[in-house]
């Protein structure tokens, strides 16, 4: 393949993935609002349509009233709005706050792998990544944690009390649960790297480890630690300090309106999503479809889109599990989330990890 | 040459607990309302906070005041019924009833039985649908949005059933000076049994919800307590008072409208916080059901206003079209108002935020020459300066919420 073949390649691929990624985050904020109405004994959005879909008959109305058309018009309102700037922001760091909290979010996503390709002829097995780097999980760590200045940057430009308080929280709250976050991982990294093996932190690596046990299964501590403090980080609900909009009305995003608000929404919904898949590639066998069935995937395209979409199925489930939670909780308070963070859920993690080196340790001895 | 420095662990230590002291914090001011998620109104708060821990909060109120205890001295009695509505909006049927009640006492006169009974299951009614608010505001303010939700689905039903009774479903004006305003609609009593039989199923729902919450209890346990003596020196009454271990209880200990007769418990707290307070209303929603339970079994039949006050209380509508003298006598009560006689009355009825009171003085004829109203909301919000400082900023929302006060109420 020629340089400029293979780049034109992974540029209609990084557009597929930012398309799909952006649009489940879409699809996301309306499944955030069916779901929440369903929870709640509502209806949700039931009106938007277009123009033509109405004159279908009976598919028409009922995609109407499941509000598949609903995102379109919420980000066309975000799109057309007069976008007010306060007076009293500083207004270089204002416009680039909601840049840096996207940017991020739309980064990580270089190193997820969604599926798999099989040569039909050769037998070999390519996963369907954009950049398959040895520090792949390294990599999603350093530049996740850059989402938090996204956040600081625009409570502080908005000069005001309340979007000041939210950032700080913010900041605080990311910081000390991404410890968790990186402690919990370590075990399914060392577990899916014996020594001699190559391919290091890539996500490929451990979803391939992943064929025959699900790492959920045999290491429920890490995933739950790990599933906690996915939700510290993506700022959801009980640890929604950052906007908690009962006591600090909106938080960070206070003084924004108009498509800035939207970037850090969307942001904030693309996190989930990534969270979401980060989880099933680490824990629930990334696109393998049942603990103990080992690549069932046929060859070819075929085996590339099944792959796929049980991988985005799984990631679905998941985010339902975000949305679920965030309606049937109520929100923690500020150093309570602190104390959980690093009084009951760091200690775990190290002791986790801890207990997984003696038995790494052991287990080389007796295997050589 | 060189210089040897031995330090001590001592002298470390010293220094630290020194650099402590040195660490200056710079105390925040933060302005919290009028127009601000938390407080439920127009409340505003003038808050000093030390990083996240509030040192200062001080409630500033009036922003609602509409003057209407000067309102009263220039319109007849009846015609105040509707300005009681916008006391507590939660409950406008309770603040009907206690405003009549105590007209009525100063009158003296009697009221017949069907008429009391109405008026306590309307109570009732009224309490339940501001109890479902404050739970349903209070798991919002606590960041649970679903029980909100819940409880307002279930108000809606009630508010279809003052629809039914009174003909609006908001401001009720319900109550006239020696009765109502009219009579119960057919089947309407089936219609609040059938409600009151199928509420204790949301209220499980909302109870699954929090009640055994660990996040609800780590946000509600040990915040805003509230001490015997401070609910007394602060006059807190209602669900406040009873959630911090005292039992008092006007339905109870002064019984109005007939309320002796009924079976009822009063739910009482124990370390008066955020929680108790939760519990105890929780709990008085059951003990209102039993009663509204009571009243439907036993309505009784009869006259449902008074019906020798001739001076107080118009006729009916077929009446006055076909007699002569009722004609007149609703003309003299429609244009001079219900003729009270000279005196003075203070009357507190037990409503879902407090007591209630009414202070009336009249100088015969039929304008209130001074009312003053007692508003539970009001002692309820003056123990804020105490309550809030050393909690947290987040906790704030909490305490408000669990206070349950209305600002219409509290600045009348």
């Amino acid at each position: 393949m020629e340089l400029w073949q293979e780049i034109l390649l992974k540029t209609g691929f990084a557009l597929g993935v930012i398309s799909v990624v952006m649009g489940i985050a879409a699809y996301s904020v309306l499944a955030e609002r069916k779901v929440s109405s369903w929870i709640q004994g509502r209806v949700g959005p039931n009106r938007t349509t277009l123009p033509i879909i109405g004159a279908i008959p009976f598919i028409g109305p009922f995609l109407t009233r499941l509000g598949l058309f609903q995102p379109m018009a919420d980000g066309l309102k975000f799109l057309f709005k007069e976008e007010p700037v306060p007076g009293h922001v500083n207004k270089l760091y204002y416009n680039l706050a909601p840049v840096v909290a996207m940017v991020p979010a739309l980064t990580t996503m270089v190193i997820l792998p969604f599926g798999q390709i099989k040569d039909s002829a050769t037998g070999v097995v390519t996963p369907l990544i954009l950049a398959n780097v040895d520090v792949g999980v390294l990599f999603l760590f350093a530049v996740s944690s850059l989402g938090v200045y996204g956040i600081v940057l625009g409570a502080w430009a908005s000069n005001n009390k309340y979007s000041f308080m939210g950032g700080i929280r913010s900041s605080a709250q990311m910081i000390s649960y991404e410890l968790t976050l990186g402690l919990a991982v370590l075990p399914v990294l060392m577990w899916a790297n014996p020594p001699g093996s190559e391919g290091g932190l890539s996500l490929v690596n451990v979803v391939n480890a992943q064929g025959t046990l699900w790492t959920a299964i045999w290491q429920p501590i890490s995933a739950l630690l790990f599933l906690v403090a996915i939700f510290a980080e993506t700022n959801r609900a009980p640890f929604d300090m950052p906007e908690s909009e009962t006591d600090l009305v909106g938080g960070f995003h206070t003084e924004y309106g108009a498509f800035k608000f939207g970037m850090f929404f969307v942001a904030e919904y693309a996190h989930i999503v990534i969270g979401s898949a980060v989880f099933v590639l680490l824990f629930l066998g990334g696109w393998h479809i049942f603990p103990g069935v080992a690549d069932p995937w046929p060859a070819g395209y075929i085996g590339a889109v099944l792959s796929t979409a049980t991988f985005l199925g799984k990631t679905c489930c998941l985010i339902f599990f975000f949305i679920w939670i965030r309606w049937t909780l109520p929100r923690f308070r500020y150093d309570q989330v602190m104390h959980l963070g690093w009084v009951i859920l760091l200690p775990i993690a190290i002791a986790n990890l801890i207990l997984n080196i003696a038995i790494i340790a052991v287990w080389d001895k007796f295997n050589g | 040459m060189t210089q040897k420095t031995e330090i001590s662990l001592g002298d470390v230590a010293s220094r630290a607990a020194e650099a402590e002291n040195e660490i200056r914090t710079e105390r925040m001011a933060l302005n919290v309302g009028p127009s601000h998620p938390t407080t439920h109104g127009v409340l505003r708060l003038l808050m000093e906070l030390d990083g996240d821990t509030i040192t200062k909060c001080e409630p500033v109120i009036g922003y609602l005041h509409r003057g209407d205890e000067k309102i009263a001295e220039n319109m007849t009695y009846n015609q105040f019924v509707p300005f009681t509505d916008r006391l507590d909006y939660l409950a406008p049927l309770a603040n009907n009833v206690a405003y009549a009640i105590a007209v009525e006492r100063l009158a003296d006169i009697t009221i017949p039985e069907r008429c009391q009974a109405l008026r306590v299951l309307i109570c009732e009614l009224a309490r339940i649908s501001s109890h479902l608010l404050g739970l349903g505001v209070f798991g919002m303010d606590a960041g649970a949005w679903t029980p909100f939700m819940y409880t307002f689905t279930e108000r809606e039903k009630l508010y279809d059933l003052f629809e039914k009774l009174t003909g609006a479903r908001f401001t009720t004006s319900y109550t006239r000076i020696g009765g109502v305003a009219r009579d119960v609609p057919e089947g309407w009593l089936g219609e609040v049994k059938q409600f009151c039989n199928e509420l204790p199923k949301t209220l499980e729902d909302v109870s699954n919800l929090l009640t055994r919450n660990r996040i609800f209890f780590d946000r509600t346990q040990g915040i805003g307590t509230i001490s015997k003596e401070d609910a007394l020196a602060f006059g807190l009454t209602g669900a406040n008072l009873r959630a911090s271990g005292i039992d008092l209880d006007l339905r109870k200990d002064k019984p109005y409208s007939g309320y002796e007769q009924y079976d009822f418990d009063v739910p009482v707290g124990t370390s008066g916080d955020c929680y108790d307070r939760y519990i105890v209303r929780m709990e008085e929603i059951y003990q209102s059901l039993r009663i509204c339970h009571q009243v439907i079994d036993k309505f009784p039949s009869g006259p449902w206003y008074a019906e020798d006050a001739k001076k107080i209380y118009a006729p009916t509508k077929d009446k006055i079209l076909t007699s002569m003298e009722e004609l007149i006598q609703n003309f003299m009560i429609v244009t001079e108002g219900p003729q009270i006689p000279e005196g003075e009355v203070y009357f507190e009825a037990e409503n879902p935020k407090g007591a209630l009171g009414f202070f009336v003085v009249s100088k015969g004829g039929g304008v209130p020459y001074r009312l003053k109203i007692r508003a539970p909301s009001f002692c309820s919000l003056s123990i804020l300066e105490k309550l809030a400082p050393g909690h947290m900023m987040t906790d704030i929302t909490v305490i408000l919420g669990s206070l349950d006060f209305v600002m219409g109420e509290c600045d009348r």
